[in-house]
């Protein structure tokens, strides 16, 4: 018995395992508004898949379709292997956690939570057992007589989640489920549901557009834009290897630099600053670019180096500049510098130790120097 | 300069409030009032009263007012949650545009055009398909139902297109087909509004005559018709008593909603703050 941990923990790369869900050339249009653009998509079992994109950008109405809300203009969805087009949403195998949470407000909590076990007709007994698990989960003990207007956020965003548990679908469904909390509750609660989706085994799909979330919570993600899939994959490969411009800005944020190659080998490309002759980057790049291919080269912000004295022996991927503003955030601090040809450059440092006497690791107006490795930025084609 | 200003208010107001409720206070004097002719006070006396309540045509009216009350509203609120289901929630069917401008025509149209139409479609009827027969309760009643449905429509309407759809949304989710979603979400949500509507079209029935003078037919008196006849023949200590029971049960009515409406609110602040201790 071969158990290699990286096949269970990373299904997307074994191509003898069968996507749980299928996105077949989804498209969805309103009138003339194309809100989802052919979009292919494989889920597998127990992921925690987050769409991640702006707002409008048609995630809502990708988890509508999978929920059966909607219906695709075109293509095909399947779950488990079933085609889902004929089936409306009442007998899918997916339950939805709504953006509003969509709470029943003439029930109370337990009510809420009971009120899909009933549909199913399940044994009365059946249901207050499954009903008390759940409230157990999601610490609502205390408050399983009350009525959604008598809870905080927090509370009622857990009955949503548990009401859509309960029925332990195979599938669920969440509509950024974070996003009516408050920053330090939001914390807090991704990290529980992040636990109560290990402990159920239980594949997740949600959706939001907050970056940080995506990337704290998803085993995946799916970048969108106007309706298209920009990028999918692990939120590493989104942030240390985004194939765009689009996905560098997105996630995170990162200086660009606008090049031409001037040399490309098996393992790095040479490119030249399009807007100063005088500055060469060598970037550690796999795939063989052309010469005089117009291309990005990006680095983020925390990846430069930042030096107060001149390197001693010049060298690419060097630049040297003035700094232009300070911003203090505690645990680090993030510097704007102003190069030589006016560009500016966002460098990104841990305050490792106490700054005395208010004074910061560099000080305004004062003359610093950058440098980065040839493996901490990338060359961008588009 | 304040003070002064204050004072003129103070003064409107006394003047509009005594506009208001003088009529209504010389009304119920004048019920308790012995002599027969309505100015002239002849001391104080029940015997109006008396009058009224053996008077079987008085009983008739009220009666009768009451029974076409109570039937148009169950109906029209009945009809008119359907309307507004139909505009509102189920998606958009050939010239719905067009339904829901004419569900709200009523609203707008003069009474008087309402009721002669109607007159005319009955006696039209009558003429084809022999019914109704005579005209008394059911024209009545059908005109009524026809115009307060259109009222409930609005009322109804409105907190439809308030509620987060999401919530119908969710019951689907959770596995409840359509009408279970309409039974146990929907309607549950829309009962206010539909108590409001039911007590609109209550109140509106009992306050029509034009309406109801044009469809009546011999021997069919509401109480508006039975008081407006009365008053024709001049001035009657006892349609003062009658009118004097009348305001009595408004205001009945208006106190009881308002303690109603207070409760609630006491309620929903009691729920805001019970909501806000406790969170973690
Ligand atoms: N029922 C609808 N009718 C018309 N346009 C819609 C409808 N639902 C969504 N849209 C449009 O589709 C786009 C994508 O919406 P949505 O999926 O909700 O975006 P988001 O990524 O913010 O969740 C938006 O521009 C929205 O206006
Ligand atoms: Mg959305």
């Amino acid at each position: 018995m071969s158990t290699d941990l990286n096949d269970t923990h990373r299904p997307w790369l074994d191509p003898k395992q069968e996507p749980f869900i299928k996105i077949r050339g989804v498209t969805k249009r309103f009138g003339d508004f194309t809100a989802v653009d052919n979009v292919d998509l494989d889920i597998y079992k127990s992921e925690l898949f987050c769409l991640l994109g702006g707002s409008g950008c048609g995630k809502s109405t990708l988890l509508r379709m999978l929920a059966g809300f909607e219906t695709p203009t075109a293509g095909n969805i399947f779950i488990d292997g079933e085609a889902v087009a004929n089936i409306p949403a009442y007998a899918r195998p997916v339950n939805m956690m709504f953006q509003s949470y969509a709470l029943f407000p003439h029930m109370t909590v337990e009510k809420n939570i009971a009120y899909g076990l009933k549909r199913d007709g399940l044994p009365k007994k059946e249901i207050t057992r499954r009903v008390a698990e759940m409230i157990e989960l999601v610490e609502l003990g205390d408050f399983r007589q009350r009525k959604p207007n008598q809870l905080s956020g927090g509370q009622r965003q857990r009955v949503a989640l548990a009401r859509a548990l309960v029925k332990q679908p195979k599938v669920l469904l969440l509509d950024e489920p974070l996003a009516a909390l408050d920053k330090r509750l939001r914390e807090h609660t991704q990290y529980e549901l992040m636990n109560i989706q290990d402990q159920l085994g239980v594949t997740f799909i949600v959706v939001t557009h907050d970056q940080e979330e995506a990337m704290t919570l998803s085993t995946r993600i799916a970048v969108m834009d106007q309706g298209r899939f920009i990028q999918t994959g692990t939120p590493t490969e989104i942030y240390e290897s985004p194939d765009s411009r689009f996905v560098a800005n997105f996630i995170g944020s990162a200086n660009i630099f606008q090049g031409h190659v001037i040399t490309s080998t098996a393992d790095h490309v040479v490119v030249r600053s399009a807007q100063d002759d005088t500055l060469q980057f060598t970037v550690r790049h796999s795939a063989e670019l052309a010469q005089n291919t117009k291309v990005w080269v990006a680095v983020r912000p925390e990846k430069i180096r930042m030096l107060k004295d001149a390197p001693t022996t010049p060298g690419p991927n060097q630049l040297a500049g003035s700094v232009h503003d300070i911003g203090y955030l505690g645990r680090l601090s993030n510097y704007k510098i102003k190069l030589d040809n006016g560009k500016m450059i966002d460098v990104t440092h841990p305050n490792q130790t106490r700054p005395t006497s208010g004074r910061h690791l560099v000080d305004w107006d004062e003359r610093v120097y950058l440098h980065w490795d040839s493996a901490s930025a990338i060359v961008l084609t588009h | 300069m304040i003070h002064k200003r204050s004072r003129w208010v103070i003064a409107m107001l006394c003047f509009g409030l005594a506009f208001l409720y003088v009529p209504i206070f010389l009304l119920i004097l004048y019920s308790f009032n012995h002599s027969k002719l309505v100015p002239i006070w002849g001391g104080f006396s029940t015997r109006w009263y008396t009058v009224l309540f053996e008077s079987p045509e008085v009983w008739e009216a009220v009666m009768l007012s009451l029974r076409i009350a109570l039937i148009n509203a169950t109906f029209a609120t009945l009809l008119g949650t359907l309307a507004a289901l139909a505009m509102v929630r189920f998606g958009r069917f050939k010239g719905r545009t067009l339904f829901s401008g004419m569900i709200s025509a009523p609203l707008v149209m003069p009474e008087v055009i309402t009721g002669l139409s109607l007159l005319l479609l009955f006696i039209t009827l009558a003429d084809i398909i022999g019914w109704p027969g005579a005209r008394g309760f059911t024209t009545i009643t059908i005109a009524h139902i026809t115009f307060s449905m259109a009222y409930v429509a609005v009322i109804i309407q409105s907190r439809l297109i308030g509620m987060d759809q999401s919530i119908e949304e969710a019951a689907q989710d959770l596995g409840a087909k359509p009408l279970r979603v309409l039974w146990d979400i929907t309607l549950p949500i829309l009962a206010p509004g539909m108590l409001a509507g039911w007590l609109l079209a209550f109140t509106l029935s009992l306050d029509d005559l034009v309406i109801a003078s044009f469809v009546t037919g011999p021997g069919s008196n509401t109480l508006p018709i039975l008081i407006f006849s009365r008053i024709k023949l001049g001035l009657k200590p006892d349609i003062n008593a009658l009118a004097t029971l009348i305001i009595l049960t408004v205001s009945i009515g208006v106190l009881l909603a308002a303690w109603l409406m207070w409760r609630q609110e006491k309620q929903r602040m009691q729920d805001r703050k019970m909501a806000s201790r406790t969170d973690h």
